[in-house]
């Protein structure tokens, strides 16, 4: 923010040089040397105009990356890239514009600019320190020459006037110092001071977010009503650890999903099915046996030593029951269906690699409130389980779980499976409703709509930087408010022979300058008659 | 909020109220320019109509005001809860809130020649509103039920009130500064001229833009920082560079620079003028491409 370079404090024009004054000088001075280049390049780095510049920078720097879909924020973004883009994708790649805030060009921009900070803000610290043990400095030789300026003639002894101004400066809160036929007033210090806090704040929010992502993990799961999470790796779906994280600073906890609850709207014409209320009704057990019983809700996540638990989405699980030909059952449980739309015609894949005689794969849909089209397909028209059906079509052959290849489970691919119910395959889909049981073609057994259950996909997150970050940013934001709302000014006043003179300076634009010098000449000197 | 009771003939009632605000500010707007013109022609023996008509104009503008006021409340009230849920609630609450500001410092003589500019505006703003970005009233998403909503957005808002009135004054500080509008002979040039002399003293510009920016600055601070103490909560984390994260972070360095630019020797001025025009450039962006356009977690448009 606001600054020149540290150069002697007392003298006045401190207040007004820049740093390119002091850099364009280094420039002009005709023998550097290894030593003279250095700080050459050192002042440049920590001037004024620099951090402007690499500000300027940084902003245009940020811009790409809410243009190109990130790694970070949406991987499956970058994915479809590379699907409908393969070759420029490979170049944005190389340049890094999926990771735009890990780049390389773009963490040199803020690294610089935080060494510009340090640079620029240490020595000042020095200078300011100095500034508030040191007293106000002398009256300069010449005061006519700053911005606010007066010169009354007075009869008034100089122990009068200097009195007079001294109470006058005080009771303004300035500190003021009495010399020989003078006064020297100063206020504002706490501007720089403020000044100072925003900008070593900075380095505190930089720091700790760095550091605390490093211990950071987040990772999701997805739990259906009645299933428990244990806190350990292999209970996450999906896992990011920070670089430092270590496996067993995960702390030992269990949570069950007992009930999860949707409210959706029914009263409001305009509001038909629009989602009001999730609430996910968990039992927590910590590490001492202590037993918790909670609700997590959107904004509200559960808090437990050792992560936040938020609630991120939820779903619909049908209990399904599959049976081969001669009643042993191949698959039995809920299976975790994704909502496609906002009324939860959702999407769910059975695999079954167990079924006799012959493995075979379920693409199933799951309508809460069926509505039949005219074109005979289904849909659902309401998000709550008011008519629900099931719809499955049915593919017979090797699904390729036996290789070792890791396989999506909520995908199936079709690919050389033999399609034998739903779709083009000549047989009709199979129709299922809550608690029917029904044969499936090509003597494949049979399957049984045992239940509805609703599931819940939580994200668990533990940042331990995150405190800090948040104290920093509020120690920034004061100091920020104080440097940008406190003036700081320095007031002389000074006896002669007839009379006396008063000078003003700001460190910044200061518009009540002019007033100032006049309230203190009425202070001082009361015109007649008023 | 289970049983949140919509009031759908008082949202239609607001709508009523917001197009009475627009019929009312166009005729202010009319009003203002009208006085800017009889500046530029010189007519009417100088000051004297010239500050009636200003006087009326700011009547008006401050009747239409009321009329805005009334219709936001309305909506919030047709709502049951806050009026800025979606973009055409936030536009014309935003757009309340600017008016509100710049009258609260009307008494400012010098930032009364920025009337017509942030009339105009005002007027942009509710046209977009109620022809682009209309919605019927509905309730908050669960991502939305949240005391931030109160907080975090009311204060966006009157950042963007003052950063918009300080570009205003950018603007006129631009024009006025201007070396090719000082030196051109052409007529209608010289009739801008007049008015631009006017204007509140260079000085006077550049300082009071610094002050609106100032405070701008500040609470677009806090604005961030509500930001990411919500994302904690609602997001699952406080800072992901989500496209809506990116760019207030794009707006906050952006003035941060700024600030750095009226310290910095050759950089005060016209180009400190310019960083402010751009700065609000990047907040009008955010509200209305990044939202409409970009993907991410914010998609509060309700469009």
């Amino acid at each position: 923010m606001a600054s020149s370079r540290p150069s002697k404090p007392s003298a006045p024009q401190d207040l007004m040089v820049s740093d390119a004054e002091a850099a364009s000088q280094a420039v002009n001075s005709p023998d550097l040397g290894l030593t003279g280049w250095v700080r050459w390049i050192w002042r440049s780095l920590t001037s004024m105009k620099t951090a402007l510049i690499l500000l300027l920078l940084l902003a245009a720097a940020a811009i790409p990356g809410s243009v190109y879909p990130q790694r970070s924020a949406d991987p499956n973004g970058v994915a479809s890239y590379y699907k409908n883009n393969p070759e420029l994708a490979k170049v944005l790649d190389w340049f890094q514009l999926f990771d735009v805030y890990g780049s390389i060009w773009f963490s040199a921009i803020y690294i610089l600019l935080f060494v510009s900070l340090i640079g620029c803000v240490v020595p000042r610290t020095r200078v300011h320190w100095r500034a508030m043990l040191a007293e106000p400095v002398d009256a300069p030789a010449r005061m006519q020459r700053f911005p606010a300026y007066a010169k009354v003639t007075s009869e008034a002894s100089a122990m009068a006037v200097l009195d007079r101004a001294e109470a006058h400066l005080r009771q303004g809160r300035y500190r003021v110092v009495r010399r020989k036929g003078s006064v020297s007033a100063e206020r504002g210090y706490i501007r720089e001071t403020g000044n100072l806090i925003f900008h070593f704040s900075l380095m505190g929010v930089l720091v700790a977010a760095g550091l605390g992502g490093g211990f950071s993990y987040n990772g999701q799961r997805v739990l259906v009503e009645g299933e428990v999470f244990v806190n350990n790796l292999a209970s996450y779906d999906s896992f990011s650890p920070g670089v430092f994280f270590d496996e067993n600073n995960l702390q030992p906890f269990s949570m069950a999903l007992d009930k999860f609850e949707v409210d959706f709207d029914l009263n409001n014409s305009s509001n038909i099915g629009t989602p009001l209320d999730f609430r996910a009704f968990v039992t927590s057990k910590l590490a001492g046996g202590e037993k918790r019983e909670s609700v997590i809700r959107v904004n509200e996540p559960l808090e437990v030593p050792g992560a936040h638990v938020y609630l991120t989405g939820n779903g619909y699980a049908p209990v399904l029951t599959f049976k081969d030909p001669d009643g042993q059952i191949a698959f039995s449980g809920p299976v975790v269906f994704l909502p496609q739309d906002a009324n939860y015609t959702s999407l769910g894949v059975i695999k079954l690699p167990d079924a006799k005689p012959n493995q075979y794969g379920v693409l199933a849909f799951f309508y809460p409130t069926k509505e039949q089209l005219e074109t005979g397909a289904f849909t659902s028209i309401y998000p709550d389980p008011v008519d629900p059906l099931l719809s499955m079509n049915l593919y017979v052959g090797n699904l390729g779980l036996d290789g070792g290849v890791p396989r999506n489970v909520f995908s199936l691919d079709t690919h050389g499976l033999d399609q034998v119910a739903g779709g083009k395959s000549g047989t009709k889909a199979v129709m299922l409703k809550i608690g029917e049981t029904k044969q499936l073609p090509g003597d494949l057994g049979s399957v049984t709509f045992n239940g509805l259950k609703r599931f819940a996909s939580l994200d668990l997150a533990y940042n331990p930087g995150q405190v800090w970050v948040l104290l920093f940013a509020i120690l920034a934001f004061i100091g920020l408010a104080i440097s940008l709302s406190v003036p700081r000014r320095r007031i002389w006043v000074r006896k002669f022979e007839s009379g006396f003179e008063v000078a003003a300076l700001a460190r910044n634009d200061d518009p009540r300058l002019e007033d100032i010098v006049a309230n203190l000449v009425e202070a001082i000197a009361p015109k007649k008659g008023n | 909020m289970t049983d949140v009771k919509l009031d759908l003939a008082l949202a239609q009632q607001s709508l009523v109220f917001i197009f009475a605000a627009m019929v009312v500010y166009t005729v202010s707007f009319l009003i203002f320019a009208w006085h800017l013109t009889n500046i530029a022609s010189n007519k009417g023996s100088g000051e004297a109509i010239s500050t009636k008509l200003e006087n009326i104009g700011f009547a008006l503008f401050g009747f239409g005001a009321l009329i805005h006021g009334s219709g936001v409340v309305m909506r919030g009230i047709a709502a049951s809860r806050v009026p800025w849920a979606n973009m055409y609630e936030f536009s014309i609450s935003g757009a309340f809130v600017l008016v509100a500001i710049y009258l609260a410092f009307y008494r400012l003589r010098d930032i009364r020649i920025i009337a017509a500019f942030v009339n105009g505006f005002v007027l942009l703003i509710l046209g977009a509103a109620t022809t682009y970005f209309y919605v019927q009233v509905k309730t908050l998403m669960p991502a939305l039920q949240s005391y931030w909503l109160v907080i975090h957005v009311t204060v966006a808002v009157l950042a963007t009130a003052f950063f918009n009135i300080a570009a205003a004054l950018s603007v006129a500080y631009l024009l006025r500064t201007s070396p090719r509008i000082a030196s051109s002979t052409k007529k209608f040039v010289v009739g801008a001229r007049r008015v631009l002399d006017f204007f509140p003293a260079e000085k006077t510009l550049e300082r009071l833009q610094v002050r609106f920016n100032a405070v701008g600055l500040i609470l677009w601070t806090f604005t961030l920082a509500a930001g990411a103490i919500w994302a904690e909560r609602a997001w699952h984390r406080y800072w992901g560079w989500d496209t809506k994260e990116v760019w207030t972070f794009i707006i906050w360095v952006l003035y941060a620079g700024y600030f750095h630019a009226t310290a910095t020797r050759g950089w005060t001025g016209r180009r400190a003028a310019w960083l402010s025009l751009v700065g609000f450039t990047s907040v009008l962006f955010n509200f209305t491409i990044v939202n409409l356009f970009f993907k991410g977690l914010h998609v509060y448009s309700g469009l």
